[in-house]
């Protein structure tokens, strides 16, 4: 912090320039240049892991970069904390809020700053305080209500009335709008304007394309850790917009030996699922009519968040549906417990390989036989066919190339491809009728990507069949024979890869409506 | 088994070694600051327990304990615990001397399993109210299991005063009915070692067999790491819940019955030893939830508790045992906590750097 | 044809219903107009059986006696959880209050009797603190390795320090009994108010005796029962008393309480607004150690005169379900606390008087019951509607209770508490789960 006179004729909240941020094995941002005006609405799009919130995160003093410089109101800072960003005036709205429940409104806010005369809380003092702030910004609550009482809209304006408490001027919002509902939105976006009426400058990060049209000033575009070009809404497309988020190049499909076959491995039926959360209930998928043939691979994209994952678990048996049938095999499994379900031929390859298909301190041939411990081969009588699992194990670390000194290593041991491989591997092995792969190569080198996707096509060409989500448009591209779109629980259009370009796959994505075909 | 496992097990046992002299030298100083001499302690500890009546002694006061280790462990696989074992084995206790009584037509070794088998079924009844409790009503099994110990010491000493009491003669002793000979569980070394340790050491077999070896077990094993990837597996995990708790009661019936059937052959309310069940789980912590381990704590627990009988002579309170025991649960787990993530690092370079080099052991060329 | 309106004037405002007056109250209101109807529930059933021990200022000062280590043991469970820590070791550190209350209180006197009982829960608090903060050790198991420790510890200091050592009326000690004490702590009673603590109905009673006396409903009830408060009042008592509404302005109103709570809801929040939540778990469990630590004092200087071994009695545990029954808050633990003593003080005191308690029961679970039908909650209705049967039913047959059933009443009660009212229930969101700063980013 310097003692200069701030330059007030300087046009800048805030400037980035050449920043660089890296993480073990990955680099997040790469010279990154943003400039953002005071008193204006600036929003940050890109794709999922393109890099924006680290950059937030950066611009925050929750980690510093490797290289670059930040400056605030025209001062060069380097923030070793939040604490630091925050004397600055800035303030962050994560996009997983950190409220206290149990707490009422009032003490959210004042928390860790809460006006106090001896240690005693002064409360009218502090409900003056945040009372003016709120009518502020228009928002209705009762300051005495304990958290859990409000909705998520509701929440959001806690957390934005906690960062204007300790002052500040400039907001950072992180996917504000990911899980409002649009009258919720259209209210964060009136706030919004209200503040930067007041003579803040706000920074939002968002994948939504229509709100970012909408509401903001500038826009700037980052995709795979860096700036692709700053915009303004009147000076683009919605399409161009899309297509500078997703990139120009997709690789070309290609072309299969085998044919689809005419039997259906999976039918969804109108299947939607509710989530009653605190204040609220909503649909996390409405109505998701899918077909999997024998023989066919269907694509599901989307960017992460927006139903795909409680698609999978409502297919699998672990989200219950509120409406809508589930068939396999022209059987109807939709109230069948899991294991039915997986022993009726539903194979799966999880998100998160680490909460939902590993036990990382047993060896690996335990984690090989998880899920199949009842056939045969690894059973003698009640009791574990220890060696035979072993061989089993031995077999998909040979066929599915798993680096690894032996089977007996526990999994946490073996590297992020590694797990992978070895997870495909089990799921294949078993010959199921329906592959379910979420993002079945995240965190795999190219060589053990292309391995996969061999094995995977493989499988479809004997007659599996195959529901693929992934966030990564190339390998969508490269399998699918068809690509559905999810957006917000809902499925916004159907494509073939051929007709799939960079801008409507970015339009899809980001929320218009496929016209239904006449 | 490959050098690998063998370093990690040596790693673990060697923790729990490290805590058990903590907790000596912790215990040497409480003895110094209270004007006693350590060393002449642990050395009279040391020669009792070579003496054969203090061995048997310890055998004796390590069979409960092996029950009630295992009987934690099940739970503890399921990241349940199993605090109710103490209601459990009291009830089974009662119980058990009660319907013993009833049966003495039956011949000795058929009188012996009905009445074992009543224990189990018994400690298995109770545990299940914590088990409906915590599936139907989500009742966090930990305050449960506390409740329903306290409800069982009251329930067994109503049932008790009011129904079954039974004055010997001019004993003092006021106990259930005595079971008769047909149902007790016989002296190996009269008076000194009864014969029930083996059929501890044949449930610690079982307890390995069932968690370790069998396709049961290891589904309750995957339920305990990872729930989330279980149930993604098809292992549903409420009824693992169900079955652990029931598996732990059974189990837990078995504590009191050396000294019912062995020992007092009747129930009561004075004599009942408690207590079993907290020293269970100490058992079960410091043997790491394995078999061996298991019983190498309950012997190593029955061993202390034995020697020190012979510190009265020294005029020395026996109860630095005690603490001793206390202690070395304490540091078990902090040594476990801070250990466990040196050991699991170092595992994760040992196999990056063997992948690296092509160290395989599978003949693969990488 | 709609109604014109004349007959809308024939036919009257609308009633309220008497559900909407209910729920329209605060909760404050809605907690004394429940105390109130009760109290006059008890008064009527007092009348009707004669029964005068249920509304006597001897039984609310047995019932004081009883519930204050009760109390003591949830306030210090209340501490431990509002900052993010599960103590089950409440037990563990209570006995320590004990030895350290019987110790000092024999050496040197009672109040430095209750200093040191407060030490000695303050040293298991701090083990607790060290395992569960510094190493992230399960609470559970920390809780318990505590309680093992202590029941050894006191055991073997005892045979060190008590064995054949001289007390207070000759009294001598030995490995499970300190030396009796020198001195008690004082009570207080406003005899010009309530008359002798000794008093009896026949020997010309004065003040508000005289009134509880008369046997007049409602009035001598009250007058009962604010005997009980202003007679035989041990200072330690009021100690333990103030120290409820202490704990409630501390949490609730001042800068240090909020933090302490945050701490205990969500620490990574806290942790990202700058409150120091390591700090504070320290200081929390330190409180809470000593709060067990007096119980245990109290126990061994105001109830009794003397350290005895297993005075504790699982009191440590009926803490942890007072404090569950009081939703995690104060006044709760209060009520729960003095709830559970009080049959167990009827009973002590004239055990004729439990079929009247029976009675009572049965017919506020019929209240309930019908309150459940008005909000046509059927289980509910249909469960309590049993329940209160089943007590009619005792009060029809049973004389006596036994001494046994009743004192595995908390206990019972509680399961039922937390099996029915699982969702209405609060702890504070990230009890018992281990924390690491910085574990959110």
């Amino acid at each position: 912090m310097t003692t200069a006179e701030p330059n007030t004729e300087q046009p800048y909240a805030v400037e980035l320039e050449g920043i660089e941020k890296r993480f073990p094995g990955v680099i997040a941002n790469h010279d990154v240049s943003l400039k953002v005006r005071k008193g204006t609405i600036h929003a940050i799009v890109g794709e999922n892991g393109a890099g924006k919130s680290t950059l937030m995160k950066t611009l925050y003093g929750m980690h510093q970069p490797e290289a670059g410089t930040i400056h605030v109101n025209g001062q060069q800072v380097h923030f070793k904390s939040p604490a630091e960003a925050i004397a600055v005036g800035i303030g962050m709205v994560h996009q997983h809020f950190m409220l206290a429940d149990n707490l009422t409104v009032l003490e959210n806010v004042i928390l860790g700053a809460e006006p106090a005369r001896r240690g005693v809380i002064r409360h009218a003092e502090g409900t003056a305080k945040v009372a003016a702030l709120a009518k502020q910004i228009g928002a209705h609550v009762d300051l005495d209500a304990p958290l859990s009482a409000l909705g998520v809209g509701q929440r959001q304006r806690v957390e934005i009335l906690k960062v204007l408490y300790r002052g500040a001027n400039i907001l950072i919002l992180d996917e504000p709008t990911a899980v409002l509902v649009p009258q919720e939105v259209d209210e964060l976006f009136e706030t919004l304007k209200v503040l930067v009426a007041g003579g803040a400058t706000v920074i939002f990060i968002s994948h939504k394309l229509d709100e970012v049209l909408a509401v903001s000033d500038e826009i700037t575009v980052i995709r795979q850790g860096t700036t692709v070009g700053t915009v303004t809404p009147d000076s683009i497309t919605r399409s161009r917009l899309g297509e500078m988020m997703v990139g120009s190049e997709l690789p070309k499909p290609i072309p299969r030996e085998t044919k689809i076959g005419t039997a259906v491995r999976l039918e969804v039926n109108g299947a939607s699922a509710k989530v009653v959360g605190p204040g609220s209930q909503k649909y996390v998928f409405q109505d998701i009519d899918i077909d999997v043939h024998e023989g066919e691979i269907v694509g599901i994209a989307g960017v992460e968040g927006n139903g795909q994952f409680e698609l999978c678990e409502g297919i699998l048996g672990l989200m219950p549906l509120t409406a809508g049938t589930i068939v396999l095999d022209a059987k109807d499994v939709t109230h069948e417990t899991v294991r039915h379900r997986k022993d009726a031929g539903i194979g799966y390859i999880p998100f998160d390989r680490h909460r939902e298909a590993l036990m990382l301190s047993s060896p690996l041939w335990e984690n090989t036989m998880l899920g199949r411990e009842s056939q045969p081969k690894f059973n003698i009588g009640p009791l574990i066919n220890v060696r035979g699992s072993q061989a089993d194990c031995r077999e998909i670390i040979h066929d599915f190339d798993v680096r690894t000194p032996g089977e007996n290593v526990p999994a946490f041991a073996l590297s992020g491809g590694n797990q992978q491989k070895l997870i495909v591997g089990r799921e294949l092995v078993n010959n199921p009728s329906v592959l379910i792969a979420a993002h079945p190569t995240r965190g795999v080198d190219i060589g053990a990507q292309n391995a996969i996707w061999a094995r995977l096509r493989t499988a479809r060409d004997a007659g599996m069949g195959v529901l693929l989500l992934s966030a990564d448009l190339e390998e969508l591209i490269a399998l699918s024979d068809v690509i559905v779109v999810m957006f917000d629980g809902m499925i916004t259009a159907r494509l073939t890869p051929a007709q799939a370009t960079p801008e409507l796959l970015g339009l899809y994505m980001t929320g218009t409506r496929q016209e239904a075909a006449a | 088994m490959d050098r690998q496992k063998l370093q990690r097990i040596g790693v673990t046992a060697a923790s729990s070694v490290a805590a058990v002299l903590f907790a000596l030298v912790i215990c040497g100083i409480i003895l110094l600051l209270t004007g006693r001499s350590p060393s002449h302690v642990y050395q009279t500890m040391w020669d009792a327990a070579g003496e054969r009546r203090i061995q048997y002694d310890a055998i004796q006061r390590a069979t409960p304990l092996m029950f009630a280790g295992c009987a934690v462990a099940l739970g503890f696989k399921m990241n349940l615990f199993n605090i109710g074992v103490e209601g459990q084995y009291r009830i089974a206790a009662l119980v058990t001397a009660i319907v013993g009584t009833r049966i003495g037509f039956l011949p000795a070794p058929l009188h012996v399993a009905v009445e074992l088998a009543v224990a189990c079924v018994c400690g298995a009844a109770w545990a299940g109210i914590a088990a409906f409790l915590k599936v139907r009503r989500g009742v966090n099994e930990v305050i449960a299991t506390i409740m329903l110990n306290a409800i069982a010491i009251s329930l067994a000493a109503w049932l008790f005063n009011t129904y079954f009491r039974y004055t010997q003669g001019n004993s003092q002793n006021v106990t259930t009915r005595p079971i008769p000979r047909s149902g007790w569980m016989p002296d190996i070394v009269k008076d000194q070692l009864n014969g029930f340790f083996i059929v501890a050491l044949l449930v610690v077999f079982a307890y390995w067999i069932v968690v370790f070896k069998s396709r049961f077990g290891f589904r309750l094993r995957a339920s305990g790491h990872n729930d989330v990837a279980a149930k993604t597996s098809g292992i549903s995990s409420k009824r693992m819940i169900v079955t652990a708790l029931l598996l732990s009661g059974a189990v837990a019936g078995f504590i009191g019955m050396q000294q019912t059937l062995g020992d007092s052959h009747a129930y009561s309310s004075q004599g009942f030893v408690d207590g079993i069940g907290f020293l269970g789980i100490a058992v079960a912590l410091l043997g790491r939830n394995h078999p061996i381990g298991i019983v190498l704590s309950a012997l190593l627990f029955g061993l202390l508790a034995a020697s020190a009988t012979k510190l009265g002579l020294i005029k020395v309170p026996q109860e630095i045992v005690q603490i001793i025991e206390g202690v070395i649960v304490l540091s078990v787990v902090i040594v476990n906590e801070a250990s466990g993530r040196w050991v699991d690092k170092r595992t994760q370079q040992r196999a990056a750097h063997a992948v690296e080099h092509h160290l395989t052991q599978l003949g693969v060329t990488a | 044809m709609s109604l014109t309106q004349a007959d809308v004037d024939l036919a009257g405002p609308p009633r309220r219903s008497a559900a909407l007056l209910w729920s329209s109250r605060s909760s404050r209101q809605r907690i004394l107009i429940s105390a109130a109807l009760t109290f006059l529930l008890l008064s009527v059933v007092r009348e009707k059986t004669g029964a005068y021990d249920l509304t006597s200022s001897g039984t609310v000062t047995a019932t004081l006696h009883l519930a204050l280590p009760i109390l003591f043991a949830g306030l210090s469970g209340l501490w431990a959880e509002r900052v993010g820590i599960v103590n089950i070791g409440i037990e563990g550190m209570m006995i320590l209050g004990t030895w350290g209350g019987g110790f000092g209180a024999w050496k040197y006197g009672p109040w430095v009797g209750l200093l040191f009982a407060m030490i000695g829960g303050m040293i298991g608090g701090m083990v607790h603190a060290l395992a569960t903060v510094r190493f992230n050790v399960d609470h559970v198991i920390s809780g318990f390795s505590i309680n093992l420790l202590a029941a050894g510890a006191v055991r073997y200091l005892s045979a060190v320090y008590f064995v054949g050592k001289k007390g207070a009326h000759g009294g001598v000690g030995s490995v499970s009994l300190s030396p009796p004490q020198k001195g008690t702590i004082p009570e207080i009673t406003l005899r010009f108010i309530t008359d002798r603590a000794n008093a009896s109905c026949l020997t010309k009673p004065s003040g508000l005796f005289w009134v509880e006396c008369r046997r007049w409903f409602v009035v001598s009830d009250a007058a009962g029962i604010a005997r009980g408060f202003l007679s035989q009042m041990s200072l330690a008592t009021i100690l333990g008393l103030g120290l409820v509404p202490i704990t409630a302005w501390i949490m609730w109103r001042t800068r240090f309480g909020l933090r302490l709570r945050s701490s205990g809801e969500a620490p990574s929040a806290a942790e990202s607004l700058g409150v120091k939540v390591l700090r504070l778990r320290y200081i929390a469990m330190a409180v809470s150690g000593a709060m067990a630590g007096l119980g245990g004092g109290y126990l061994a200087i105001v109830t009794n005169t003397q350290y005895k071994e297993g005075m504790t009695a699982n009191r440590g545990y009926i803490g942890l379900a007072t404090m569950i029954f009081g939703n995690w808050r104060p006044t709760g633990l209060l009520g729960g606390a003095a709830l559970f003593s009080y049959s167990d003080a009827l009973r002590l005191r004239n055990n004729k008087s439990i079929p009247a308690l029976l009675l009572f029961v049965g017919l506020i679970l019929l209240l309930f019951s019908v309150s459940a039908i008005m909000r046509q909650r059927w289980v509910t209705a249909y469960f309590t509607g049993g329940a209160a049967l089943l007590f009619f039913v005792l009060y029809a047959t049973v004389h006596r209770l036994s001494d046994d059933l009743t004192s595995a009443a908390p206990y019972i009660i509680t399961l039922i508490v937390l099996a029915s009212a699982s969702q209405r229930l609060r702890p504070p969101a990230f009890s018992g789960r281990p924390y690491r700063p910085g574990d959110s980013h």
